[in-house]
Formats: structure tokens, sequence, C-alpha cells
């Protein structure tokens, strides 16, 4: 006999991604699930805004990683709450990982939590962790047609940080395609070209992070998406 | 993996639900825009049914088309090439940022055939 289903095969993790959203709205924190390819700089990211912010909001950060707790250590020495998250070989963060991992983090008057996920542009935009927005990191040397070919995370994305700027006079990567591309399926995402090494930028995806904060905490109602 | 483990955890929960014993095939519907890469989900699938009463089950997939609306005019149409989805041109007026996906990245299981 034939059974008709229709049922969304990540449903399971959507259903407890949607728990920890509601979670999240009644305490008004800002979730950003922090995803790129390996090296291209989002733990450098972490660095500098945590410590450059540090004394405006409170943040947390969740480390995801198949082994190792190398960057979970990095993000701790700004001071910030850092817990590490080791998927054993698993290439992406799910809900249930992040809803674990938040039994070790003191989410008392936290401002903002950012979710950093396994190196890889392909399935971590399939799989919600209850985040606000998902920001999407590129450094310049990995080419600029990366929005090309990872169409999802960046029609899903709030935010494309195009990190490592200052290598751009040795790189063959045309801001303009790829600020193009990543608009295509997606008109309202935020772009800015920064690099950790010399600051250049930074400021700008600070002012974004005050402005995301200030929508977060003027949100009475839980967020449904 | 994980897609195929919940795809599983699904395919027993309603083959327990219409007391059926032996799964024959099911249908998974992806998205072109889905991170789904058909001939490893077919792999992580064997993988996972492998010495269990799904074993020997084939499972379907099917691509849905990608459908957008033009940012622009509103027309909806499907790109002809799926190899380029970015940059697409609306055939009507040539706008081609910021179309709103309509259809393309969804990933659901439609059906299953089992007795």
């Amino acid at each position: 006999m034939q059974i008709p289903v229709v049922r969304n095969i990540l449903e399971a993790n959507d259903r407890i991604a949607e728990e920890l959203r509601k979670r999240f709205a009644v305490q008004h924190i800002l979730v950003l699930n922090l995803i790129s390819s390996p090296g291209s700089g989002k733990t450098s990211t972490l660095e500098r805004t945590l410590t450059d912010l540090k004394d405006e909001f409170k943040m947390a950060v969740i480390e995801g990683d198949l082994t190792t707790d190398n960057d979970a250590r990095r993000v701790a020495a700004t001071g910030a709450q850092a817990v590490q998250i080791n998927t054993d070989g698993a290439c992406h963060l799910d809900s249930g990982m992040v809803l674990d991992a938040l039994a070790s983090i003191n989410t008392d008057g936290l401002d903002i939590l950012f979710v950093e996920n396994v190196g890889n542009l392909v399935c971590p935009a399939e799989f919600t962790v209850g985040e606000d927005h998902k920001v999407a990191l590129l450094s310049v040397a990995e080419g600029d047609d990366k929005p090309e070919k990872y169409p999802l995370l960046f029609a899903e994305a709030a935010v494309m940080l195009l990190n490592k700027v200052d290598l751009l006079p040795y790189v063959d990567f045309d801001l303009d395609k790829a600020t193009r591309h990543a608009r295509a399926l997606n008109k309202d995402i935020a772009v800015f070209p920064m690099s950790c090494r010399t600051k250049e930028g930074l400021p700008a995806w600070y002012d974004w992070l005050r402005a995301a904060v200030a929508a977060k905490k003027a949100k009475m109602r839980p967020v449904t998406d | 993996m994980s897609i195929a483990q919940s795809l599983v955890g699904i395919v027993q929960q309603e083959m327990a639900k219409h007391g059926v014993t032996r799964l024959v095939s099911v249908l998974v519907r992806h998205g072109a825009l889905a991170a789904v890469v058909p001939h490893a989900l077919e792999f992580a699938w064997q993988a996972v049914t492998q010495d269990t009463p799904l074993a020997g089950a084939r499972l379907d997939m099917e691509e849905v088309p990608v459908r957008l609306r033009c940012s622009s005019c509103g027309k909806e149409f499907s790109p002809e090439e799926c190899d380029r989805l970015m940059l697409i041109p609306c055939p009507s007026c040539g706008e081609d940022l910021g179309h709103e996906v309509l259809e393309g990245k969804e990933l659901y299981i439609e059906n299953l055939e089992a007795e």
C-alpha cells in the first residue's frame, strides 16, 4: 500500500529550534548563527567583536568543531563565556546540540549569543539552531564565486561579512560580483567588507550588531520567523 | 547522514502508525536549492538501514525545481538552466536581483510504499 506522508525530514531539528527561539525571545537574546568555510576567519572575527564590544554587551559563544577546543579557548581569552561542542565528525551543528550546550551557559542578562558553526558552507545552512539570523562569512582568498556555488546559505543569511579585504590587491576577487550574487535571491542581505587583521570595515558590522540587539530588545512577543 | 537518520525516524513512525512492517520504497522530494546531494543521501540511507528491517528498501528522490517571484514586476517564473541559479533575469522585465524563492528549498517525504 502507498502511504501519503508529506512530512519535513528535518522536523525534529526544527521543533527544537522553535523551542530555543521562544526561549531566546523571552530573554531578548540576539542569536547569530555564524557560517563559513574552514579558515575564512570566524573565530578571528569573534575575537575582535568580543573584545571591541565587551563594554557594551554581555556576549557568549557556542563553538562547534569536529574535534579540539582550540577555538573555545581563543574566544574565552577575550573574557566572554565560551562553550565547546565537539560534533565527533558531524559537519554541522543541530538544534539539539545547541540546547545541550545552553545548560553550560549563564544566560542571565545576555545580549548576544554567537553560535560558531562547523566550517562548511552546505549543511549548516539546512539546520536551523534557533537563531535570529544567519551570518555568512566569506574571505576574499576563497574566490568571489562562493555565493553562486552555495546559493542556499547566501539566500538565507541576513549578513555577508567579506573578510581579509586587506588581501584584495593580491587576489582576483570581484567585490561587486560577490555582492550581486549574494543579492540575487536575497535583496536585503547586508554586506560588510572587512579585515580582522587591519580592523578596517569592522565599525559597520558593529553598528549592524547594535541595531540588531536593539531590535531584539524591542520585540515584546516571541518571534516565529 | 543526519538527514538519513531523520528520514529513518519518520519512516518508522509512519509504518507503526499504519501497521505495516515491510518497506518497499520511500519518495523524498528535495528543492534544487536544498543542500542535498542525491548520491550522498542514497549512500547514507543504505548505511543507516543496513541490518535493520528497512534494509533493501528503495529510496526514490525527486528534485523540486526552483520557482521565483520577480522582485520588480512580480512575475512568477522558473529558471531554465539549473546549474546557474543566481542572477537570473526575469523573463518579463529583466530584473536580476532580489527574487523571492517560492519553491526550491523544501526537503520532505512525499509518501512511502509498504506492506
